[in-house]
């Protein structure tokens, strides 16, 4: 937590260093350079946004309830056999999926969707698998034994518990996810790829800078978000950073 | 009332619990006893169906519990575990009301009884109703576990070595605290324990197990002073009849309507009185029969004056509400073979002498 809430100290010297690279950037012209593609970073950011959203919606969508399964009575003995197939989609290289999910479902925006959701899926069941086993079997007891029924159980009790390790899971999963969207754009997903790798084919750094950077802000902010998220929705009784 | 039938559990080849048939009356607190392994909580956990029985039936009032739903069955009787159990995600109020809210309770009614219980316990409720469990001590979660089961009001409470966890001391306090809740409420309580000193301070009833198996069942006099085997003799200690001495309170073991004189009374009169009961020494009473003091036979002996003049300090004063241990060691500590026995307002009531005891104990054995 120490780096989103910096002390005020430290948080006085990143602002300086901010101002100087700021002030450096723009007596080299980059800054202005930069600006010159405003437009093109105002059309490509919500493009990079949506892929961030759906592939990363989906995923979680997948990825929680896969999770939840897995420490089920009946599922519970294959679980490691399914995390290591799961394992698979962060194990193979990323463009590789990518490539190959283009040879199925053509180029394009879902192909990208797909191989996003591959390579983000695995982060959110490792820590919904990790956050529920981590629920400590006797305070499942007790809610049974207190005449809860299973699915009171999940919800009231094991999920709220495993909350701050599965949301953990979500955040590093879209940490991943809003830096590799980039190599959408590779296999015509769009996004700030557009600039990057255009930008590298040119050899022209202002371009390329003028999509890296707001990836970089981008991958920063969501990730702050997430945290806020952790601090404020966990119940204080069971979060470790309140 | 809760009634056992025969009931048998079998885990794969091992059998955990073998035919027991176990009757514990309504209000009776019943102390499940033995050494780990011995099939006790397992037997506690069929009650509530949280452990099916292979065979056998249960019976809470007559009605069978097989025939109940298992969710319904659960919410209507209380439990509390040995790790306490406490939700971390929840605060102390919301703990305690998981059962009304399951049960679909009015929020403010079982808001409410939620303060009620922890002042019960000796827990402030506007300190404590709003704080997360890891905010409270170990002792303060347990009060919280108790009082949680009893939040629904359910007439059957089962707790599985609920003070196992806790520190002596503590211990003790909230084993007092909890008999004076049940000396209020009279819940039907199944309480597995495998500390024979708890059992014999907490039981109306004991049943010691052995291998799956009701070995004895019985009050907790009967158990320390007729134990059924050999088994059940080592598992009491062999310091049993020590420990009987708990069980039973000065009030019951003293001599009442002592003989006794007021201060201005002449030593003549003390003399005179103490050849008439056969007694060695008297105790002085104030004017309103506080106990103040004693006069010794050999000492006031052909001696003239009053009884204030010669008055010596009592060898020690115990509480009829007391129990005999308590008093046993009091006179080892003062050196003592008698003690006298007071009330609250400080009114001498009677006597205990270590050869009454030593009688009141051997008469047990005799018949």
């Amino acid at each position: 937590m120490a780096a989103v809430f910096p002390s005020s100290a430290m948080r006085l010297l990143l602002l300086a260093a901010a101002f100087a690279l700021g002030a450096y950037l723009q007596a080299r012209g980059v800054l202005p350079g930069i600006m010159r593609y405003w437009s093109d970073i105002v059309y490509l950011t919500p493009q990079h946004l949506e892929l961030v959203a759906i592939s990363g919606g989906i995923a979680t969508a997948i990825g929680i309830p896969l999770g939840i399964v897995l420490t089920r009575g009946p599922v519970r003995p294959y679980a490691n056999a399914i995390t290591q197939f799961v394992n698979l989609g962060t194990t193979i290289p990323t463009l590789a999926i990518l490539a190959l999910a283009m040879s199925v479902l053509g180029i394009g925006a879902p192909s990208a969707i797909f191989g996003l959701v591959v390579l983000t899926l695995l982060p959110i069941v490792l820590n919904t698998v990790a956050g529920l086993r981590m629920v400590p079997a006797h305070l499942v007891e007790a809610a049974r034994g207190m005449g809860m029924t299973s699915a009171q159980i999940l919800f009231r009790v094991e999920i709220p518990n495993a909350l701050f390790v599965m949301l953990a899971g979500l955040r590093t999963a879209l940490a991943i996810n809003v830096g590799t969207v980039p190599l959408a754009f590779l296999i015509g997903g769009g996004g700030l790829g557009e600039l990057i790798f255009t930008g590298i084919d040119l050899m022209e750094p202002t371009m390329l800078l003028a999509g890296a950077i707001p990836t970089g802000i981008l991958a920063i902010l969501i990730d702050l978000l997430v945290g806020q998220c952790q601090y404020w929705l966990i119940p204080r009784g069971v979060n470790p950073l309140r | 009332m809760i009634r056992l039938e025969h009931v048998t559990k079998i885990f794969g080849s091992v059998m955990a619990v073998d035919g027991v048939d176990l009757e514990v009356p309504t209000g009776a607190v019943c102390v499940l006893l033995g050494p780990s392994g011995c099939g006790k909580t397992t037997t506690m956990k069929m009650i509530n169906r949280l452990i099916p029985p292979t065979s056998g039936k249960i019976f809470i009032d007559g009605r069978d519990t097989a025939e109940t739903d298992e969710v319904t069955l659960r919410r209507s009787i209380g439990y509390v575990i040995q790790q306490i159990g406490l939700f971390p995600n929840k605060t102390v109020e919301e703990n305690i009301c998981v059962v009304p809210d399951l049960l679909g309770w009015d929020r403010r009614k079982s808001r409410a009884r939620a303060a009620d219980l922890l002042s019960l316990v000796n827990l402030d409720p506007a300190i404590f109703l709003k704080r997360y469990p890891k905010e409270l001590s170990g002792g303060q979660q347990q009060r919280v576990g108790v009082v949680r089961a009893l939040a629904a009001d359910p007439p059957v409470l089962l707790m599985d070595e609920p003070f196992g966890a806790i520190d002596p001391i503590n211990r003790e306090v909230i084993q007092d605290e909890f008999m004076k809740i049940q000396a209020e409420l009279k819940k039907t309580v199944v309480f597995v324990s495998h500390d024979i000193d708890e059992a014999v301070k907490m039981a109306s009833r004991i049943a010691i197990f052995r291998d799956g198996r009701l070995i004895q069942y019985g009050t907790p006099d009967t158990i320390l002073a007729h134990p059924a085997d050999p088994f059940v003799a080592d598992f009491v200690g062999k310091d049993r009849t020590l420990k009987r001495l708990r069980l039973i309170k000065v009030r019951d073991a003293m001599m009442k309507d002592p003989p006794k004189v007021l201060g201005e009374d002449t030593l003549e009169t003390a003399v005179a009185r103490m050849r008439e009961h056969g007694h060695i020494s008297i105790v002085m009473v104030g004017p309103r029969g506080r106990a103040r003091g004693m006069i010794r036979l050999d000492e006031a002996q052909g001696r003239k004056g009053a009884v204030s003049e010669h008055v010596e300090p009592l060898p020690g004063v115990i509480h009829i509400d007391d129990d005999l241990r308590n008093a046993v060691s009091m006179m080892f500590s003062h050196g003592a073979n008698w003690l006298a026995c007071v009330d609250n307002d400080g009114f001498y009531k009677g006597y205990v002498t270590q050869r009454g005891i030593t009688q009141l104990l051997g008469a047990s054995y005799r018949d």
